[in-house]
């Protein structure tokens, strides 16, 4: 092996493998294993069963409306952060944390209440049409709140480190406000968005406390993917149980590696000869 | 295009940073603003790029009154002391940028050709298509000033254009920038804090201190006639020895000059090292050498005077002296100035 400069290489990549070993790979092995003893015939009747299905169907399409709706809100909230000094900015910024401090199960709560056809929005709501509670748009709200600090934490550092002089430069150009937040400051925040983009939907996909108050829980309409794995598991059917995981997981990974394909093509300039 | 500034002043929270200020820059003149750190040299620049406003006073270009027109209709083009460059886009996009967000608007053939020619004029032909990060320093400030250059501007604005780069990039650089400013005579307005820059680069030289104006003129100017203590010493070496002016010559340590025109009572004498002469036997100023450095054009000797005033003074390479050597310093020329 090379010689490296830095100590500590053997003791540190020993402790942190048997750690991700222990932690991460353990586990899932354990739920592809038992998801692989069922023959391949009871396997796809369990994942592609019409229930799974549904609950796949809302728990994507879910995650993705909470995910583009954090997008543009973190973004916005993550400039406004950065870039203006008002008086509260502090208070703002410590609260976009606060997602990840609250137990799950108490935003859920929370949000259900707010949202029922007498709460406090959701009569409001109501008197407009909309049903937020007990429908896929419940849903969407609950990984919308569990979900945005990804987004507004990964823009931030990367709009406080934003050189002034890029945006100076564009306007000595004579580049319009547009224009430049088009072609200069969007492009280089788009590895950031897009690592946001990738944690929070798979948290969303992941999301379990906060969803099951506020979903109603029909199955084929409103019932989660996550929420059926727990059925099954207090059924005691566990390999149905690690089947229909496995397909979550599967899902997650390949979201995954997706953006870190984008994430790398996005950052290709930084990519010295 | 020119440029005049009328009693400009600038003041960011309690800090004056420039005092009123007035300037005339001739059309197709290469001046430098010089000045050490704080002097508000930069912010001068800025507020003619329009980046900063004035708290007061008036900058024309031309006849018009420019003083709030915004950076993006001013039509400046501003090259920034780390390039700036976008780094996302390529070369070529970087330079193409102010003509794709013109409100002229320009058929793609046009603008390519034009980045074409750019890349020529700073001659980096081939390296249209690499990244920012995939070139030197140097490169990257040529492709800066291709950019700026890009939207034919009437004024051209450099910010410590090469304050990162090192001594021999820079030198080279420095050589380049005249030739173009030659070829193409835009009016150019430049900031830096190396006096060698500023002297050899420039038409004019405006030397600033503390947000005021303190000398101006050609480098030959204020290289041979500085006006005060301060524009001697920021110019390069000096030597200075306490004086004291009667009936028109200036004494000091034994060394006699002229100062005519100076009234009686206590000055300072400034000399260069090249100004000082050593020689073993007197006259002169009595002097013990504490240090002796070689230089490829000469040698440095550092005494120290009976009155402990440390001198230095550039000799031939020939002069056979070292350290620990007594002996007289003789002055060949000096500025005086009053305290």
């Amino acid at each position: 092996m090379r010689r490296n400069v830095l100590p500590g290489l053997r003791l540190s990549l020993g402790v942190t493998l048997l750690y991700v070993s222990l932690i991460v790979v353990l586990p899932l092995a354990a739920l592809v294993f038992k998801a692989a003893s069922l023959g391949l015939g009871d396997y796809w009747q369990i994942v592609s069963s019409p229930r799974a299905l549904a609950s796949y169907r809302v728990t994507v399409l879910a995650a993705l409306g909470a995910t583009l709706f954090n997008l543009v809100f973190g973004l916005a909230l993550a400039w406004v952060l950065v870039r203006y000094r008002f008086p509260g900015r502090r208070i703002v910024d410590a609260m976009v944390d606060l997602p990840f401090a609250l137990p799950t199960a108490v935003a859920g709560i929370a949000l259900t209440a707010l949202f029922t056809s007498n709460g406090v929005f959701g009569s409001i709501l109501s008197d407009v049409g909309i049903k937020v509670a007990y429908t896929p748009l419940g849903i969407m709200i609950a990984m919308c709140f569990t979900s945005l600090p990804f987004i507004v934490r990964t823009v931030q550092p990367v709009l406080e480190d934003l050189d002034p002089a890029l945006e100076e430069a564009a306007q000595s150009l004579g580049g319009s406000d547009g224009a430049i937040f088009r072609k200069v400051i969007l492009p280089l925040l788009t590895p950031a968005l897009l690592a946001g983009v990738s944690l929070s939907f798979a948290r969303s996909l992941g999301e379990f406390g906060a969803i099951i108050f506020i979903a109603g829980n029909q199955p084929m309409s409103t019932e989660i993917t996550a929420l059926l794995i727990f059925i099954r598991l207090e059924e005691y059917d566990y390999q149905a149980a690690a089947a229909i995981a496995s397909v979550l997981l599967l899902a997650a990974f390949l979201m995954l590696a997706v953006t870190n394909w984008l994430q790398a093509r996005a950052l290709r300039y930084t990519v010295r000869n | 295009m020119k440029i005049r500034l009328d009693h400009v002043v600038k003041t960011f929270q309690t800090f004056r940073a420039v005092k009123d200020v007035s300037l005339e820059i001739e059309s197709g003149e290469l001046v430098a603003l010089l000045g050490p750190s704080g002097s508000g040299k930069t912010t001068i620049l800025r507020m003619v790029a329009g980046l900063e406003f004035a708290d007061g006073g008036h900058i024309y270009f031309g006849d018009q009154d420019a003083t709030d027109i915004p950076v993006r209709d001013r039509g400046v083009g501003f090259v920034f002391q780390h390039y700036a460059l976008f780094p996302h886009m390529t070369v070529a996009q970087n330079i193409a940028f102010g003509m794709e967000v013109s409100k002229v608007k320009r058929e793609k053939a046009a603008i390519d050709a034009r980045v074409d020619q750019l890349l020529h004029l700073v001659r980096l032909e081939g390296l249209g298509d690499r990244f920012p990060a995939q070139i030197s320093g140097g490169q990257r400030q040529r492709v800066a000033l291709a950019r700026a250059l890009a939207v034919d501007p009437k004024v051209l604005l450099l910010d410590e254009p090469f304050g990162a780069l090192d001594a021999n990039v820079r030198r080279e650089l420095r050589r380049w920038l005249r030739e173009i400013h030659t070829q193409l005579g835009i009016t150019t307005l430049f900031v830096t804090h190396d006096q060698e820059e500023a002297l050899d680069l420039a038409d004019r030289v405006v030397i600033l201190k503390d947000g005021h104006i303190v000398q101006q003129g050609t480098p030959e100017a204020v290289c041979r006639d500085p006006q005060s203590a301060f524009v001697m010493k920021f110019l390069g070496d000096a030597n200075m020895l306490a004086a004291e002016v009667r009936d028109g010559m200036a004494y000091a340590d034994g060394a006699v000059i002229e100062a005519s025109g100076m009234a009686d009572g206590k000055a300072e004498l400034y000399a260069r090292p090249v100004d000082l002469d050593w020689t073993p036997g007197g006259p002169g100023i009595a002097a013990n050498v504490s240090r002796v450095m070689d230089r490829p054009d000469g040698r440095r000797v550092i005494a120290t005077t009976q009155s402990g005033t440390h001198l230095e003074l550039d000799v031939e390479p020939e002069c056979a002296v070292k350290s620990g050597d007594i002996g007289f310093v003789t002055l060949r020329r000096a500025k005086v100035f009053a305290l």
